[in-house]
């Protein structure tokens, strides 16, 4: 086990490597240059800045700069928030992101996973109707429609909730559901079709034929087993929900890490655009890497240390 | 049949349900705290959403309306904009006196102000603060921009040449400044309000070092306010408090003001409606503006920033004077602000907004003609006239506009017009981010290209020396010598004749649309937010800071 690790993080350091490169180069050929009063400015004026920030060295140079100081764990600074250290923006802003994300993915994969295994136990049922219902419209419906929705109809008219902004846990509310629309609409899916499968399948006719229970049969041996390819999907999905949300953290004023990503792309706020993204290349593999091992926990079959090498 | 479609609905109402259950559980009433509706005297609060960050507070690192704003709140320069946007002493005891020749200013400070740490503010903290704003180891996004070619010795200062200390800005004693320019500014007075000439207190600026306006705790005030809460430029929240401190602290009324950044200008209108904001951001989207037609609370005005279309003359088409003629002619400006914008902005056939500066009380567009206005048959005779110059049947044209909603919806507009009215022309519409369409243009790479000015100080040679052809915001190629002459002329030897001065200007505006037909001015844009009808005295600048909040007094309104 340990050896798979050890190996398997010696393939996430050289993903997050071609991740970091990747980004740089692809970065580099946005026209443009970070500084919003461009416009104005004169070629000698403009000049100035671009010396003063080392955007003039060739591009190599700046690649090797870049990667020496990554590796160093310096990120750089901001060019739009007047030269803040890219790892301060983030960590300032990556609380917000992170409780919505883990409220959505909680709530979203729990419903989720009960609607999908009622709509299984019950297929072709009105219980099956409904949830295969709610998995369609979480899926289809954009977030903004429904978050604005939510935001007018419950915060607005009726005053239950706090339209706007990240104070305390009332703010969460409305933010976690648009946000778990979606982590629900696809575990319920999986959920379904896995529980269907493994209900059908010899093992549970077996159980059945020996006497255990309803109970006995659905959770112990059907759910378990049915969830792997739940969690396989759910694990970059808690990734990105936990990355933020550009559309949700606009919308409800929270002060996230979605928002400053795409911003930081569209001014060209290079350190910016270079730190978020291997943040989320980081939280990625870890994540898949995590996922691997779970599969070991829930199902024994698939352990890994026993099978390869 | 019928059974599905009733559990259907029951499953739907069970789903409902369940959200509001799920909402229903926390504080029922904690919202709604701003805005009690009793007689005794409203409290002095006030909640702002703004749609962006503070990216600096360090006034000569300022390149942004939302800074200059914050500034212009906490901070005081020499002079400052009153209600009515005129020039009123701040720091500064009376206004600045000139010389004979108008190249040199002496301006005395009052001897009473103080920054936040008790230190008085001296013309030294001036000096200090102009020279590092031309200091290219600054590198100030608007210092070599804003003083290069005024203020003396400002462009060798920034081309490395000079010390940033031979500066023209001397502190004669501790409370009285001389200002030396290259040539005379007749706006002089207006122009030195800007933010990036604020003081800054040398003495603290150097002990904080790299740490300097990192936050609410390393700036110093000297301003109507002080700022209590502020995180640094990624915060989202900050809140300023009434500086007693402040020389004029008995004209200021609020006690505190909580700003909150909110991006999405429907959840802000919501905001509003919830009264958990008392002012909103600018709203641009006719969806919302429409939903407030004559509610108390839409505040609208002119903003003096003015859209039009670049014609690259590098084309050799569009350097045919008919070809752009009729471009300009063609499109519909009437339709175009009331159904496409429909957000109040108007119809611009000029290139000097309106509502921005006056001379003697008189708006510089009130004698002014208007040119360029849209005439579909006259456009169709320069289409056809200049087509036969350039011995073409069709042209095929490249259009750089921006990737908003509202500035796709523009763009669409204008090239269905042109392709309506002008037989033969193909318009590609290339939608890109701001950055992209800065860098297209200052490449020149384009041939329609959809642009807006907004002013750098009061006076209109703030649009007007764009045209000239050593401009380095022009990127069209476009070369008049008598426009040339006419900028040069009010620049230089009528700078202290205001009246021919104006005239000079009115005049090469009329060369450069009505002769030339350079570019197409398309619209003035308008402003428009909701503020609670409880707020009184909300004030608007054409330049610098977007709006002051020092006047403003919360009431029993509603």
């Amino acid at each position: 086990m340990l050896k798979y690790i050890l190996q398997r993080t010696i393939y996430m350091i050289i993903t997050l490597f071609i991740v970091v490169s990747l980004t740089f180069f692809l970065m580099k050929l946005i026209p443009g240059t970070p500084f919003s009063n461009a416009g104005k400015l004169s070629h000698d004026q403009l000049q100035i800045m671009i010396d003063k920030y080392g955007l003039n060295q060739p591009i190599p140079v700046q690649y090797f700069h870049y990667v020496v100081n990554m590796a160093k764990g310096d990120m750089g600074i901001s060019f739009q928030f007047n030269n803040t250290p890219v790892s301060k923006l983030i960590a300032l802003r990556i609380g917000p992101s992170a409780v919505l994300g883990f409220q959505a993915m909680v709530v979203g994969s729990l419903l989720g996973i009960i609607l999908g295994v009622l709509s299984a136990l019950r297929q072709n049922t009105w219980v099956d109707y409904g949830s295969t219902l709610i998995a369609v419209a979480g899926k289809s419906i954009p977030s903004f429609i429904f978050a604005g929705l939510m935001q007018y109809y419950i915060a607005v008219k009726l005053g239950w909730l706090p339209v706007m902004f990240w104070r305390g846990p009332e703010y969460t509310v409305l933010p976690t559901i648009a946000l778990a629309m979606f982590p629900i609409s696809i575990a319920a899916r999986f959920m379904r079709t896995e529980m269907i499968e493994v209900l059908g399948s010899d093992y549970i006719t077996l159980a059945k034929a020996k006497g255990a229970s309803f109970y006995e049969i659905s959770v112990k041996h059907a759910l378990r087993n049915a969830l792997i390819p739940v969690i396989t999907v759910m694990g970059p999905l808690a990734v990105s929900l936990m990355t933020g949300s550009l559309v949700i953290e606009r919308i409800f004023g929270i002060p996230g890490l979605g928002e400053q990503f795409v911003k930081a792309i569209v001014v060209n706020d290079y350190p910016v655009i270079m730190g978020t993204n291997i943040l989320f290349a980081f939280l990625f593999v870890v994540i898949i890497l995590v996922v691997d091992i779970l599969y070991g926990v829930i199902d024994p079959r698939i352990r890994i240390s026993g099978g390869k090498s | 049949m019928k059974n599905s479609k009733f559990s259907l609905l029951l499953v739907l109402t069970l789903v409902l349900s369940l959200f509001l259950s799920a909402c229903s559980g926390s504080s029922d009433k904690k919202n709604n705290n701003s805005g009690s509706k009793t007689a005794k005297a409203p409290e002095q609060v006030l909640n702002v959403l703004e749609s962006a960050e503070i990216p600096t507070m360090d006034s000569v690192m300022a390149q942004d309306v939302m800074s200059f704003t914050m500034l212009n709140a906490v901070n005081d320069g020499l002079y400052r904009l009153d209600q009515n946007n005129n020039v009123i002493p701040a720091v500064a005891d009376g206004m600045p006196v000139p010389n004979a020749d108008k190249t040199v200013y002496t301006i005395k400070l009052k001897k009473d102000t103080k920054w936040s740490n008790g230190d008085p503010v001296t013309a030294h903290d001036f000096v200090f603060a102009w020279q590092r704003a031309i200091d290219p180891k600054t590198a100030s996004p608007y210092g070599p921009y804003y003083m290069e070619d005024k203020i003396k010795n400002a462009t060798e200062i920034a081309n490395g040449k000079m010390k940033p200390s031979e500066l023209g800005i001397k502190a004669v004693d501790d409370y009285t400044l001389e200002v030396t320019l290259v040539k005379p500014l007749p706006y002089f007075e207006s122009y030195i309000t800007f933010q990036l000439f604020y003081p800054e207190d040398q003495k603290y600026v150097e002990s904080q070092g790299k740490d300097y306006a990192k936050d609410a705790a390393h700036v110093l005030y000297n301003g109507p306010f002080t700022m209590t809460k502020w995180d640094g430029p990624q915060g989202t929240e900050w809140t300023l408090a009434k500086n007693d401190n402040y020389w004029d602290a008995k004209d200021v009324s609020l006690k505190t003001i909580n700003f909150n950044v909110s991006k999405d200008p429907q959840a802000s209108a919501n905001a509003f409606e919830a009264g958990q904001a008392d002012i909103t951001p600018k709203l641009a989207q006719k969806a919302i503006i429409s939903q407030y037609q004559g509610s108390k609370s839409l505040v609208q005005y002119m903003e003096p920033t003015v859209w039009w279309l670049k014609m690259n003359e590098k084309n050799p088409a569009l350097k045919n004077s008919d070809i752009r003629h009729a471009i300009a002619l063609s499109i519909d400006k009437q339709a175009l602000v009331d159904n496409v914008l429909a957000n109040g902005s108007k119809v611009a056939d000029y290139i000097v907004a309106k509502d921005f500066t006056s001379l003697n009380g008189k708006d510089f567009r009130e004698d002014s003609n208007k040119f360029l206005q849209t005439d579909k048959k006259k456009a169709q005779e320069y289409w056809k006239k200049g087509l036969a110059e350039l011995g073409k049947k069709d042209l095929s044209i490249s259009y750089v506009g921006q990737d908003t909603d509202t500035a796709k919806l523009t763009d669409a507009f204008i090239k269905d017009q042109l392709e309506k009215n002008l037989p033969g022309i193909k318009i590609n519409i290339e939608s890109v981010p701001f950055s992209v369409r800065l860098d297209r243009e200052d490449k020149q790479q384009y041939d329609l290209l959809m642009g807006g000015w907004g002013p750098d100080y009061q006076d209109p040679m703030t649009f007007m020396d764009l045209w000239a052809s050593d401009s380095q915001q022009q990127h069209m190629s476009y070369v008049n010598p008598k426009v040339d002459a006419l900028i040069k002329q009010a620049g230089n030897e009528l700078a202290a004749k205001p009246d021919e001065r104006w005239k000079a200007l009115q005049d090469a505006e009329k060369i450069i649309l009505e002769d030339d037909a350079a570019i197409a001015p398309l619209y003035q844009r308008s402003v428009n937010l909701l503020i609670a009808p409880k707020v009184k005295g909300f004030v608007h600048h054409p330049v610098g800071a977007d709006y002051s909040l020092q006047w403003i007094k919360i009431t029993n309104d509603k």
